[in-house]
């Protein structure tokens, strides 16, 4: 065992040797994978067209859910983030953050985010403490055993309006308002679903039998709908005054703020398409010019069949051979000689 | 090229040491680079254009 450790750690140093002194050391190792693609190439190409057929059994089926939905596909909007390179507009984050806590969360939780999130996105310190000390938290148990209030703290996780899922649907006529953590990643049409679903209350078409209780949205799976319409002019005001809450202008804050949640690492992504493009480039021109290098050798040798040189050195072989020959009798004469001479 | 194969190239070691300070200031080059190419498409968007309002 510990001599196949001793090989195998050889034949790297070998080849980093190589690498460095510019020889190069091919290592023999079986490779299954190359003699398969080798010896049946045929196969090879059945298993592509199989894969390919496969992706566009998937895409079909895909479309074909598309074209017979029970809904209205939401427009698409032009959000200033989606862009190859585009951050989210933080301004509007903190605009949708304020629409929230306002308009949504007295029936959306939002558990999975904490008020230390909002730190450096698009609060400081300091007025996120302020978010968070506004709110109590039961806590405990303490030394007593009992379970206390207190105000909350910055790793505190935003709180939910109600206890658990049924006592949500109790207050809600049996329908549960979902967590907004993930809406914009969990819904088909993200922001643009959001954004199409506040704003697109309107009465039902001629002969809707909308049951009490529901209310009617084209851009709604069925288009009846639990939530009332909760968005429209000058339901908060902002704190910028420079900005006039219009229906719109809610609506959209709170779809930025809600995509913010689901993707909070998304203008990092961004930077890091800048990052991995510049550094592959580089590493895969010089890359390519190593292999090159160093293919050049090969490259550039010339491999020629003369035929004269051929039948040249067949000749020259077939004299060596009976020179050969005739060196052995020679020998064996002499031994033959001196037997003789023995005798 | 003759000059830096002979002073860097040649013995393992100075090639060594020669890779792990191009690549420090490589990553740092990149780093600056993207960072100033990413606040300008950006500008405006970003929590460090904001701040100021708020501090």
């Amino acid at each position: 065992m510990a001599n196949k450790f001793r090989n195998l750690g050889g034949k790297l140093f070998q080849l980093a040797n190589g690498i460095f002194n510019g020889t190069s050391v091919r290592p023999r190792m079986s490779f299954p994978g190359r003699a398969f693609s080798g010896r049946h190439p045929k196969m090879l190409g059945a298993l592509g067209a199989l894969t390919g057929a496969a992706g566009l059994l998937i895409y079909a089926l895909e479309t074909s859910v598309d074209a017979s939905s029970d809904c209205v596909h939401p427009p698409h909007q032009h959000w200033n983030h989606t862009g190859l390179l585009s951050a989210l507009d933080k301004e509007s984050v903190r605009r949708g953050y304020f629409v929230y806590k306002e308009v949504c969360a007295s029936c959306h939780s939002l558990q999975y985010m904490a008020y230390r999130n909002l730190v450096g996105v698009c609060m400081t310190e300091s007025e996120a403490k302020a978010e968070a000390e506004a709110i109590t938290v039961r806590d405990g148990p303490n030394d007593e055993g009992e379970f206390y209030d207190r105000p909350g703290k910055l790793s505190d996780h935003f709180p939910s309006p109600y206890a658990n899922e049924e006592a949500a649907r109790s207050a809600n006529n049996g329908s549960y308002p979902p967590d907004l953590s993930y809406i914009v990643s969990a819904r088909k049409g993200g922001e643009d679903y959001v954004f199409a679903l506040l704003t697109g209350y309107c009465d039902p078409p001629a002969g809707f039998a909308l049951r009490d209780g529901l209310y009617f949205n084209p851009y709604f799976s069925g288009g009846a709908i639990a939530m009332a319409k909760a968005v429209d002019n000058e339901v908060i005001t902002f704190e910028d005054a420079n900005v006039a809450p219009s229906a719109a202008q809610i609506a959209k804050d709170v779809c930025v703020f809600l995509k913010w949640t689901s993707e909070p690492e998304s203008d990092e992504r961004r930077l890091l398409v800048i990052k991995v493009t510049l550094i592959s480039a580089f590493l895969i021109g010089i890359s390519y010019y190593i292999k090159r290098f160093k293919w050049s050798s090969l490259k550039s040798r010339k491999i020629f069949f003369i035929p004269e040189m051929e039948a040249q050195a067949k000749r020259e072989a077939e004299k060596a051979a009976e020179a050969l020959t005739k060196a052995k009798e020679q020998e064996c004469n002499k031994c033959e000689n001196k037997n003789e001479k023995k005798e | 090229m003759k000059v830096i194969y002979n002073t860097l190239f040649k013995r393992t070691s100075t090639y060594a040491v020669a890779i792990i300070a191009s690549a420090f200031f490589f990553e740092r080059a990149i780093d600056v680079t993207s960072n100033t190419i990413f606040d300008t498409v950006n500008k405006g968007k970003l929590w460090k254009d904001i701040k100021a309002k708020y501090e």
